[in-house]
């Protein structure tokens, strides 16, 4: 019993990796580059939804449509003023860009917020599930926060394989220059991207932050990385690959929290990474790219 | 008849500008603290100045020239920190000159981190971009976080080592603990001091600028260029590589023991030895100039000493930071700013009035 426990918490903590990868993901396939800021983004999405419902009072469910609108403009801007000038630049250059950008936000909300941990009020309502005579407990966030990502996984899947700005995306991230040239918006179709996944991030810090209520400025930081190894772990580019990957790394540190010790979870997730990298570097689901001199 | 002179190369004399502002630094601080006219503040700062100038000199070799970003440096420092101040709490008491002891525990610091830079090196090498970045970042926590939970005593029997807690250390009643997990490890000798760091990063400065200079630096530097054409001309990219890691962990593990040798209690926190430090080094390395040796460690005095004079934007300089990081990679990569750039340059200017004066005779 008390394994299944530690499977449905990791099915939980791996849907909101999931969540954070997909955002990854999408834009490595499309833009081509490793927005490190996406941590931070989480974290922007957690404080306004702490602003807006415990410091204003107004509903838990207004908080989260501000959150999510805040993030979604918030990383449409980082993307136009940040990374598009850089479009043609060096990976490193972009990489260095991001993690100003990363350092940025953590400091204006340093600076905003204060370094204390704030105590974050859930925004979820269902009572706890008891199952088996009470033997496994199954908490409303965890029921939430799966049920949030299983709808919005699917969601995702529909848009991008059966609509136009969906099927641009797809175009984009297999030959950005023959995609122009059948007339698909490039930077349109790259500012959807960033929305998208800053839309998520928002959701998924507001369900981390539900069932890990502990807030800080260096609250995505954390969780940011493990989503990129979850993203690398199912395969970088690949949207199935980073929920596949999201849910198995959720599953992982779960197990290894429980069975093996809690300090080393983290020392193991990422081990997971360089081992996912060494044996199988294109992830579990990624395309194996050949190198054009 | 052209005046007869000594003629030196460019890189000569670009080393001897670098030697020739080390030098100037030494002096100014030297003369600083023999008149007494130093503060507190500044003294206590001596030491960290020249941790952080060999940490960015170090991390250059990577980052500006075998072209990988290397988000773990911090790691290899934590490493040579613990290894140093173990080496130097074991043999707190024993006879013999401390100078040695001090001198043996920089070596094994460094050696250690080194085998460290060899060892995450090795896998590094199947990687590149972003990748690279992210495995090396992934590192860098997995020492920490090791660290954190690692208890080593000494009792007569020997060493005891346990990675859960100090009762499954099994010591003897005379036993004594050296690293208390995430207590880290306490009663160093501050055997530190500016003189011996500043020693240290001449002797930093000396190998990376002979390094960069030689065969091996070249091969290294085709490497970054184009590594598919250096590949081709026959150049062993993984022998460059581990060379290059393994170098640059050294520095950084004896910039970890300068570190530990200076303060009272060695912890491993997330602001001395995590992904922040790193980002930090990282940012003095490209704000210094990413491949100058000479910028690295300018940039890295700076901005230590800056916010210490500036206390009253304390609060702002990581903002400030992370602002000129993006403004500096943006402005790097605009067409209109570069060529205003060399349009406004000196040397440029002064080239071609040579060349049009040349031009008339």
């Amino acid at each position: 019993m008390e394994f299944l426990s530690y499977i449905v918490s990791g099915i939980s903590l791996g849907s909101i990796y999931a969540l954070i990868a997909l955002g990854y993901t999408m834009v490595y396939g499309i833009a081509k580059m490793l927005n490190f800021a996406h941590g931070d983004i989480i974290m922007v999405g957690a404080f306004t939804v702490f602003t807006i419902s415990t410091t204003f009072g107004l509903p838990p469910i207004v908080g989260i449509i501000g959150s999510v609108i805040i993030c979604t403009v918030l990383g449409v801007t980082i993307e136009k003023v940040a990374y598009k000038p850089l479009r043609q630049a060096s990976s490193l250059a972009v990489l260095i860009t991001a993690i100003g950008i990363s350092y940025f936000l953590q400091n204006a909300a340093l600076l905003i917020f204060g370094s204390g941990t704030k105590s974050f009020t859930s925004v979820v309502n269902i009572p706890m599930i008891k199952l088996f005579d009470g033997q496994l407990t199954i908490s409303g966030e965890t029921i939430a926060t799966i049920v949030v990502s299983v709808i919005i996984m699917i969601a995702l899947t529909l848009f991008i394989n059966h609509t136009k700005p969906g099927k641009a995306m797809l175009a984009v991230s297999e030959d950005r220059d023959a995609a122009q040239l059948m007339g698909i918006n490039v930077n349109t179709t790259i500012s959807v991207t960033f929305a998208i996944g800053s839309a998520l991030a928002a959701v998924a810090g507001t369900l981390l932050c539900s069932a890990y209520p502990a807030l800080s400025p260096t609250t995505g930081a954390m969780p940011g990385i493990k989503a990129f190894t979850a993203a690398v772990f199912g395969g970088i580019g690949s949207v199935p690959g980073a929920m596949i990957g999201g849910i198995l790394l959720g599953i992982i540190e779960n197990l290894s929290k429980g069975y093996i010790s809690t300090q080393f979870s983290d020392a193991i997730v990422f081990a997971v990474l360089i081992i996912v990298l060494l044996v199988k570097p294109t992830g579990l689901m990624g395309k194996k790219i050949n190198e054009k001199v | 008849m052209a005046k007869k002179s000594i003629k030196l190369s460019s890189t000569s004399k670009n080393n001897i500008v670098t030697y020739a502002i080390l030098a100037a630094i030494f002096i100014f601080v030297e003369v600083w603290t023999a008149t007494g006219n130093i503060s507190s503040l500044f003294k206590g700062l001596l030491v960290p100045l020249c941790t952080y100038a060999i940490l960015a000199v170090s991390l250059n070799l990577v980052v500006g020239i075998l072209g990988d970003l290397s988000l773990g440096h911090a790691g290899f420092m934590c490493v040579g920190a613990y290894t140093g101040a173990f080496f130097s709490v074991l043999f707190k008491n024993s006879e013999g000159p401390e100078w040695l002891r001090f001198v043996i525990a920089l070596l094994l610091g460094g050696i250690v981190a080194g085998i460290f830079g060899l060892l995450i090196a090795i896998p590094v090498l199947r990687l590149k971009g972003d990748y690279l970045a992210i495995v090396t970042l992934a590192f860098g926590e997995i020492i920490k976080n090791i660290v954190n939970l690692l208890y080593v005593g000494v009792d007569s029997k020997g060493l005891h080592i346990s990675l859960t807690n100090s009762a499954n250390l099994n010591l003897e009643p005379d036993g004594r603990m050296i690293i208390k997990g995430a207590l880290g490890i306490t009663g160093t000798p501050n055997d530190s001091n500016f003189v011996v760091g500043f020693i240290l990063l001449v002797i930093t400065v000396i190998v990376s600028l002979n390094l960069i200079n030689s065969r091996t630096g070249r091969a290294v530097m085709s490497i970054r260029d184009n590594r598919i054409a250096a590949q081709s001309i026959g150049i062993n990219i993984a022998k460059y590589k581990l060379i290059i890691f393994t170098i640059s962990a050294f520095f950084a593990g004896i910039a970890g023991v300068l570190y530990a040798h200076n303060i009272n209690s060695l912890t491993a926190t997330t602001k001395n030895f995590g992904y922040n430090m790193s980002i930090m080094i990282l940012v003095f390395v490209v704000l210094g100039g990413i491949g100058s040796t000479r910028g690295s460690f300018i940039a890295a005095m700076i901005l230590t000493a800056l916010p210490e004079m500036l206390r009253s934007v304390g609060d702002y300089r990581m903002l400030i930071y992370a602002l000129l990081l993006i403004i500096m990679m943006i402005a790097n990569n605009n067409e209109k700013i570069r060529s205003f750039e060399k349009r406004i340059s000196l040397k440029k200017l002064i080239k071609t009035k040579k060349e049009n004066r040349g031009g008339n005779v």
